[in-house]
């Protein structure tokens, strides 16, 4: 039996970690500023943020492919800066799971915040700790769970995309190929035992990475209340 | 030391909050009313939490809000102490206090790390987390933490509502020091009456979001007008006298209140300690001559100063002279007509000791002695 290439699952962890950490800079801001805006356009952003769960892959695939392609002005302004295009490369599917996996990172650090409040904020400025200071020294440990949760759903649920990658980043081995796509080439040719392998390899790997957070989680919870 | 000058208005649908007053620079200043009469929005807006506040706020020559804009909260160097306490879940005791240690900066001169612990004995739960502490030791947390950060003014707002009635008698002496051991001025907002005669300097009255009365706590409780605020049943009286003697085997003080003498349970203090009493106008009963046979202790020479009937009701509120200090007593109309009564005449006031409630009876206002020190 033929062992199967595992360059696309490492190229699949390398695309969510990235994803996961870009998420984690760009989802805290947004999931702040939901869990205390007192705006009427709260609810317009919270339905934005939450449409990749609903869409169809396949729809969010093909808009991405619209405004990355080099014709489009976010594709065209990547190329002139950088000189490579958006679609089909990592970059674009780096982009294009961020977007995909965008409400998995908000909704829980959303939730977290909301549950931590102001009153400890207030507590901190009563302390004379700045706002970025609070949030950092109080909200940001107070929400641990929350990122955590974000964290790792963030993650696993960018490892288990296939029809955004599909259509942003087509099946290019070593660039655009992830597990997912590998595991669907492999059953499209009768190739069960590949198939076989890597879909075990990726529900190993998937329940350690869970077992590994919730074990973290119970030996150091985070004191509330 | 400074005023904190306060011109403040909050509008909400329901409800309107206008203020303005000057807030002495010393001692415990109480700001007292009833439930949703405002006392806590005007606290939040002192601090700068209250986003709907507009007008003036100013400690010294310091403006910390002018109309719409306001300096932020963390910028005003004004210590609170919230209700429910709000210790940081995450950290320890220690890890608490060191939180508002090292944001102190250059105002952590005016007294040490070591003062604030030991004066309120903390030494002893710093490694415990804020789950584990019982209502007043997480109360008492938080007071350390305030006073850590070394503010110039300290807000508290109702610090000991949560607490039952012998953890509050064990945490309000280490309030009642507070201004004089660690130098700043206290607002203190209470619903509670004994709460202010027993810690508070100062009167701020609030009702339906307005200033209705303010001065000095003796003075402004005896005052007719309040007793919408303090509810009719609890209205009353706060008299200063100093120990006289105590009777430890009947288990009874005597009360020194300037010629008049008051009997009361046994109050823990040394002979010639100030204390404060409160006694509620409907435990005085009014005589024209001195009874006998009676189980009452208390008989105060006495002179009517005024007479309330409240229309509509059984009751009438006289006002009594008894030697310079007032006392109210709240007797049924139909006696005030049958005793004819009349402002002038002398009458004896009888006030049962065992109307002073064992656990109401306050402690001496003595000042504790390491306080001193740490000054």
């Amino acid at each position: 039996m033929d062992f199967p290439d595992l360059g696309p699952l490492w190229l699949t962890i390398r695309l969510a970690a990235v994803t996961t950490l870009f998420l984690l800079v760009v989802g805290t801001p947004i999931a702040w500023w939901l869990a205390h805006t007192r705006s009427r356009v709260k609810p317009v952003v919270e339905a934005i943020t939450a449409l990749p769960l609903v869409l169809p892959p396949t729809v969010l695939g093909f808009y991405l492919l619209v405004f990355l392609s080099p014709d489009a002005l976010l594709g065209g302004l990547w190329l002139d800066a950088t000189g490579s295009t958006l679609t089909f490369s990592f970059s674009g599917l780096i982009l294009a799971s961020m977007l995909y996996s965008l409400p998995f990172m908000v909704q829980p650090l959303q939730g977290a915040f909301e549950v931590v409040g102001r009153a400890p904020l207030e507590a901190a400025a009563s302390l004379r700790a700045s706002p970025f200071d609070a949030f950092l020294t109080v909200a940001t440990p107070m929400a641990l769970r929350g990122y955590l949760t974000a964290t790792v759903l963030t993650f696993a649920h960018t490892i288990g995309e296939f029809g955004v990658v599909l259509m942003v980043g087509g099946n290019i081995p070593g660039r655009t190929k992830v597990v997912s796509i590998q595991i669907y080439e492999q059953v499209e040719t009768i190739n069960y035992d590949a198939a076989h392998m890597l879909a075990a390899i990726l529900l190993v790997f998937s329940f350690a990475v869970l077992l590994a957070v919730y074990s973290f989680n119970r030996r150091f919870p985070v004191h509330v209340g | 030391m400074d005023h904190l000058n306060v011109d403040i208005r909050v509008r909400y649908p329901a409800f309107e909050l206008d203020v303005a007053h000057d807030f002495a620079g010393e001692g415990i200043t109480a700001l007292f009313g009833p439930s949703g009469c405002g006392k806590s929005t005007l606290l939040r807006s002192i601090a700068g939490f209250e986003r709907a506040a507009t007008g003036r706020v100013a400690l010294g020559g310091e403006v910390w809000m002018e109309g719409r804009r306001g300096l932020a909260p963390h910028r005003r160097g004004v210590g609170y102490v919230f209700q429910d306490t709000r210790l940081f879940p995450h950290l320890t005791v220690r890890g608490n206090l060191d939180y508002a240690q090292k944001r102190a900066g250059r105002a952590a001169v005016r007294y040490s790390f070591d003062d604030v612990v030991s004066g309120l004995d903390l030494a002893p739960l710093f490694d415990r987390r804020a789950g584990q502490l019982s209502g007043g030791e997480r109360q008492r947390v938080a007071i350390g933490r305030a006073l850590l950060a070394r503010p110039r003014l300290l807000l508290m707002d109702e610090p000991l509502a949560a607490l039952d009635t012998r953890r509050k008698a064990g945490i309000m002496p280490y309030i009642a020091r507070l201004p004089q051991a660690f130098g700043l001025p206290v607002i203190y907002v209470t619903h509670a009456i004994e709460e202010v005669t027993q810690l508070c300097d100062r009167i701020v009255a609030l009702a339906a979001g307005r200033i209705v009365a303010t001065g000095g706590v003796a003075e402004t409780l005896e005052r007719l007008d309040l007793g919408e605020i303090q509810g009719r049943f609890e209205a009353g009286v706060v008299l200063e006298g100093r120990i006289a003697a105590t009777d430890a085997e009947m288990h009874l003080t005597r009360v020194d209140l300037g010629g008049r003498t008051l009997e009361v349970p046994q109050i823990l203090g040394a002979d010639g300690g100030v204390v404060r009493l409160r006694v509620r106008a409907r435990d005085v009963s009014l005589a024209r001559t001195r009874p006998e046979g009676l189980s009452i202790r208390n008989m105060l020479e006495a002179r009517v100063l005024a007479l309330e009937p409240e229309a509509g009701s059984a009751f009438a509120e006289v006002l009594l002279d008894i030697g310079g200090q007032h006392l109210r007593a709240r007797i049924t109309r139909a006696a005030v007509q049958e005793m004819g009564l009349a402002q002038g005449q002398p009458v004896v006031a009888l006030i049962k000791s065992v109307a002073f409630d064992r656990q109401a009876l306050p402690r001496p206002l003595r000042r504790g002695r390491e306080f001193d020190q740490a000054r």
